[in-house]
């Protein structure tokens, strides 16, 4: 295959279930070796696109090709050529860790010879080392999700799709799997095409495409996506919102927007005014010494990912539903390490 | 041959399961045996034979019929098992791998025959309890007839669970196909002088010839309804064509 044409090509890609348009005259390409992202909320289509792209659906309409295969015509092909970490649990839970990673490996053709040394090496990756002959039924949640992703590692295909990998693992284990990641990528020159939540884990990723309703809104390097927000992201705690906001308008000229925070690591709840300033550090200065309206606290940033999505689509991608889920696994790994100590 | 390869690791991951789970192949001998040692000695006093000398015993009569019933229920539970892996996720494991899906569901109906064959092979240490004395040449050939009755009994099992959502659906299977093949069979009693109808049934359902292959290897002082060799090849043709069916209905169904 020629090394510029590009590993995966979307054209017009759309699937309907009944009357909802799931994922809607999508298209995009993804080079080879490529770290490439999708970002949206939940029920965006991230799923459903993978899905086809995998050839586990068929499309409604449009067109794909990977590795130079047409997912509708070439499944086998394309089977061939990939690998995926679902986002629902899909592992055999009667089998111990190892005997599903061997599976896996019977599976997808891995020599026998490697089978034993890579599933050790994969094991010892997700830390699960220790618990290598234990059936998969007695692991907690977090742990089988970490058996998951190891699976997907064992054998190294051109494309590895990885839906939601590391949603409620700690940071340690998401640390050690995206260094093997990257890893694979400069030994094996593997593409990975994946979906996430979270905005740190999208930032590993070389290009970003943001996607909402079914739709691609935005395409293009995360740094040049946060470019295209206005600048820094100035977040005041007004007194009275609303007079601020209209103080802001006709003094400076800039556009407020009232947001209703939730209580989390980037201030406290309550209401929230939102300005994006080319230059937010030299213009705060000038904003506290020249409003009449009372504020509470201010904060300055650099903007985010989210920031990006929310300006494209004026909603906030709902991180907190990761951010739950990942607390109950915890929870879990916990009580469950509890017991065994006992 | 890669592609045969797909069929013996699906095997191979089918029985590790199977076997590591002893409770549950224990479990499922318990109504065979219930079957012969309560229902074949309370219904034996009742029992009138055609073509037989009348002191013959029921449960010698039966064992063949619940041997086949051990294979029926085993053979389509094992496949079924196909709605428990897509349930817990494993099946798009084994879909998105690059393997043929006529590989999958080959390689579930021979796994789902090994272990019905296996169960069957468990009851037949109970034959000499009713008094039905097995020599190795008997032996040799009871096992080869009641696997190409498992393959039957599994085909069709596929078949059902390719139409089936989840596992609650499973008990309509059980009243309206298996019992009904079951009592259908000739397992429990000669089907001479059953009505038209019953008859007409009991001439497609696979287990009529494996019940009477059956019956015909291990009592030999017993009339069988067809020659062995006539039981044997409607085996052969009704596997064949269910295995077929199976896996086109599985392939069409992704
Ligand atoms: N099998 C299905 N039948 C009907 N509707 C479906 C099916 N699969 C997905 N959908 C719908 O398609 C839309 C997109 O779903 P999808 O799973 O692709 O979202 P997603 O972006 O992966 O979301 P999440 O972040 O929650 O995983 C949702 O509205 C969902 O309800
Ligand atoms: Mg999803």
């Amino acid at each position: 295959m020629n090394p510029a044409e590009p590993i995966i090509s979307v054209e017009d890609l759309t699937r309907v279930f009944g009357s909802l348009i799931a994922v809607d005259r999508v298209s995009f390409d993804v080079a080879g070796r490529e770290v490439f992202g999708f970002l949206g909320p939940n029920g965006a289509g991230k799923t459903t696109t993978i899905n086809m792209l995998c050839t586990l659906l068929k499309p409604t309409s449009g067109h794909a090709t990977l590795n130079g295969y047409d997912i509708s015509s070439q499944q086998d092909q394309v089977r061939q050529s990939i690998g995926i970490v679902f986002q629902d649990p899909t592992l055999d839970e009667q089998l111990t860790a190892r005997e599903n990673l061997q599976f896996h490996a019977m599976l997808y053709n891995v020599p026998a010879s490697e089978r034993e040394i890579r599933s050790r090496r994969v094991l010892e990756i997700v830390g699960l080392a220790e618990r290598s002959r234990d059936k998969v039924e007695t692991f907690s949640g977090g742990m089988k999700r970490r058996l998951e992703i190891a699976r997907g590692l064992m054998h190294y295909p051109r494309v590895l799709f990885l839906d939601e990998p590391t949603l409620g693992l700690d940071p340690q284990t998401r640390t050690a799997i995206w260094e093997y990641v990257h890893e694979l990528r400069q030994q094996y020159g593997i593409t990975v095409f994946l979906t996430t939540h979270y905005m740190d884990e999208a930032e590993n990723c070389d290009r970003i495409a943001i996607i909402d309703h079914g739709n691609i809104v935005a395409l293009d390097k995360p740094d040049d996506l946060k470019h295209r927000v206005g600048g820094d992201i100035i977040t005041l705690r007004p007194v009275d919102a609303e007079a601020t906001r209209r103080e802001l308008k006709d003094r400076f000229g800039l556009n407020g927007a009232i947001l209703e925070a939730h209580a989390d690591n980037s201030g406290p709840a309550g209401t929230h005014l939102r300005l994006e300033a080319p230059s937010g550090r030299t213009l705060l200065p000038q904003l506290l010494k020249g409003l009449s309206t009372e504020i509470l606290s201010v904060t300055v940033r650099e903007p985010t990912l989210d920031d990006v999505f929310l300006s494209l689509t004026g909603r906030q991608i709902r991180e907190e539903a990761a951010a739950g889920k990942m607390a109950v696994m915890k929870d879990r790994i916990r009580i469950r390490r509890r017991a065994r100590s006992h | 041959m890669r592609r045969f390869r797909a069929v013996y690791i699906i095997w191979l991951r089918d029985l590790k399961r199977h076997f590591r789970d002893r409770a549950r192949i224990i479990g499922s001998l318990g109504s065979p045996i219930v079957f012969v040692f309560i229902l074949g000695q309370g219904l034996g006093a009742s029992f009138r034979f055609t073509g037989a000398e009348a002191d013959f015993d029921y449960k010698v009569f039966m064992f063949p019929g619940i041997l086949g019933m051990t294979v029926l229920f085993a053979g389509v539970f094992a496949a079924v098992s196909i709605v428990w892996d897509r349930e817990f996720g494993f099946l798009k494991e084994m879909l998105v791998a690059p393997v043929p899906s006529w590989s999958i569901a080959l390689g579930k109906v021979i796994s789902g025959a090994t272990i019905a064959t296996s169960q069957g092979a468990l009851m037949l240490l109970l034959a000499p309890l009713v008094g039905i004395r097995l020599t190795l040449p008997m032996v040799l050939a009871l096992l080869p007839t009641m696997f190409l009755v498992s393959i039957s009994m599994t085909g069709m099992g596929i078949l059902v669970a390719t139409r089936l959502k989840s596992m609650q659906g499973f008990q309509v299977v059980m009243n309206f196909i298996m019992m009904p093949m079951f009592f259908i069979s000739g397992a429990m009693f000669q089907l001479s002088s059953a009505p038209a109808w019953m008859d007409v049934l009991s001439r497609i359902n696979p287990l009529t010839y494996g019940v009477d292959a059956l019956r015909s290897i291990m009592v030999a002082d017993f009339p069988s309804r067809y020659p062995l060799g006539y039981d044997l090849a409607m085996l052969a043709i009704i596997s064949s064509a269910l295995i077929i069916i199976s896996i086109i209905a599985f392939s069409r169904q992704q």
